[in-house]
């Protein structure tokens, strides 16, 4: 299967755009899992439907939003134009920040869940060995909620990739600027004669979250391996202690 | 000499603790059955529990006065502390979890080298291993050597014998009494089974219902090194 220029472009378009979508996803996504998962205080209700809203939303609403807000027009986005000369509207890193904000309640999901399987009794044992709050969240804390945050990155990423309808409100379908794999697969589909080129992307687009599916799995299962989840050895050690 | 002087008082839900007690050097049981809160006595002499009032002072320093709203953290009190289930840290290897608090001393804090207590424990061969790998009596080795590489100023170890057996509870026994001997830390020992503390302890404290007391069984109340609670 060979793949044209143009959709070259899109495939590295999708994957830059999934790639900085995740990136930018991980420290407030790591940071709100953590507050969510072990901390109680007013108003967590209402942070936690916020966080969980671009999911239930149609995408174009989000999409609409980020419009309103961060086109050039925009009370945000014109003040990032004034003052940095950044513009988001209808440029791929509009395209991420849309990718990022309908992929962020997938990444906190299962980040949160690993926070809250942690025993909080280990951090309290590097406690009393010296550590600090954020040398145990640093040396603890987070290694061990690895696996967790492995996963909350690949759903991510798999989400950005399959990003449609917030992309195409926020930044256009515009070839090698903001046209993402969906896109260009969409597209294909609107002209003669593209149902090829359609149906390539389409396999391509099964075989990218196959394979990030499954590199997740692999890490995942490294991870726990290395916390002791899966070691062979250790059912000897515990049978040899009973 | 007074090491740790205290007067405690939590609450927690119908649960009241109030203990006040002076301890010396040497091995101070604190024995008492399931409940009575032995455990929450220690974890209030870590700091990870606050008391709701009163004061702790070991060697003259203040730890908690929260009349004054004094409270040193767990991390700055350097006191080691034994779990009864060893919490080793399961990402780390042996050898990184028994150098998780070494490597957070200054080269001027460090009184005992990974050598040493690896010999004292006799742990060298599990020094690779995952904690997963290891058996209940080779986890609370490697928990107390990793307490001990510490070089805390007073070690307080929480039914660290319970979840083993007693083949297991004879292997270990021996070394604390190694530890008690040869690393002079003074230690407080929490335990429902009066055997081990008496194995253990120079003097002894009973626990019962929150409630700190002197026991009846303690070793050297003649020299009246130990005195516990409320009423003494």
């Amino acid at each position: 299967m060979t793949l044209s220029p143009q959709e070259w472009q899109a495939l590295w378009l999708s994957a830059k755009v999934a790639a900085c979508a995740t990136l930018l996803c991980l420290p407030p996504g790591i940071a709100l899992s953590w507050l969510m998962a072990r901390r109680e205080f007013a108003g967590k209700a209402l942070i936690d439907t916020l966080i969980q809203l671009p999911m239930v939303l149609p995408p174009v609403v989000p999409g609409y939003l980020l419009l309103l807000l961060f086109g050039t027009q925009g009370p945000i986005g014109g003040w990032l134009q004034q003052h940095f000369g950044i513009v988001l509207a209808f440029n791929w890193k509009g395209a991420v920040l849309a990718s990022a904000v309908v992929a962020f309640p997938l990444m906190v999901q299962p980040v949160r869940l690993a926070f809250r399987m942690i025993d909080t009794r280990l951090e309290r044992a590097a406690n009393t060995l010296g550590a600090g709050r954020l040398d145990t969240f640093l040396s603890i804390t987070l290694p061990l909620a690895l696996p967790g945050i492995v996963a909350g990155a690949v759903l991510c990423f798999s989400r950005s990739l399959g990003e449609f309808g917030a992309t195409m409100s926020f930044v256009g379908n515009i070839p090698g600027e903001t046209r993402t794999l969906p896109l260009a697969i969409y597209s294909f589909t609107h002209v003669p004669d593209g149902e090829a080129a359609a149906t390539r992307l389409v396999l391509l687009s099964i075989a990218l979250a196959l394979g990030a599916l499954l590199a997740s799995h692999a890490i995942a299962r490294r991870a726990e391996r290395r916390l002791g989840y899966h070691d062979p050895r250790g059912d000897t050690a515990r049978a040899r202690s009973r | 000499m007074t090491r740790l002087d205290f007067e405690l008082q939590f609450a927690r839900g119908d649960f009241l603790l109030a203990a006040t007690a002076r301890i010396e050097a040497g091995v101070t049981g604190i024995c008492g059955p399931s409940g009575a809160g032995k455990s929450t006595l220690l974890a209030l002499l870590a700091g990870l529990l606050k008391p709701q009032s009163g004061h702790l002072h070991f060697d003259g320093d203040t730890l908690i006065d929260v009349r004054a709203g004094h409270f040193v953290p767990p991390w700055q009190r350097h006191f080691g502390l034994v779990f009864q289930d060893g919490q080793l840290f399961p990402h780390l290897s042996v050898r990184d979890n028994l150098l998780y608090g070494y490597k957070r001393l200054s080269p001027a804090q460090r009184r005992f080298e990974l050598q040493a207590v690896v010999e004292l424990l006799e742990i060298g061969a599990l020094l690779a291993r995952r904690p997963a790998q290891l058996s209940g009596g080779e986890r609370q080795r490697v928990a107390l050597g990793r307490a001990l590489l510490y070089s805390p100023r007073l070690l307080l170890l929480d039914e660290p014998l319970s979840s083993l057996d007693e083949r297991l509870k004879q292997q270990i026994l021996p070394f604390l009494l190694r530890v008690k001997t040869e690393t002079a830390i003074p230690m407080v020992y929490v335990s429902h089974a009066q055997a081990e503390v008496d194995y253990l302890a120079d003097r002894v404290l009973t626990m019962a219902d929150g409630q700190l007391q002197p026991s009846l069984a303690t070793r050297d109340a003649a020299s009246g090194l130990a005195r516990g609670s409320a009423g003494l």
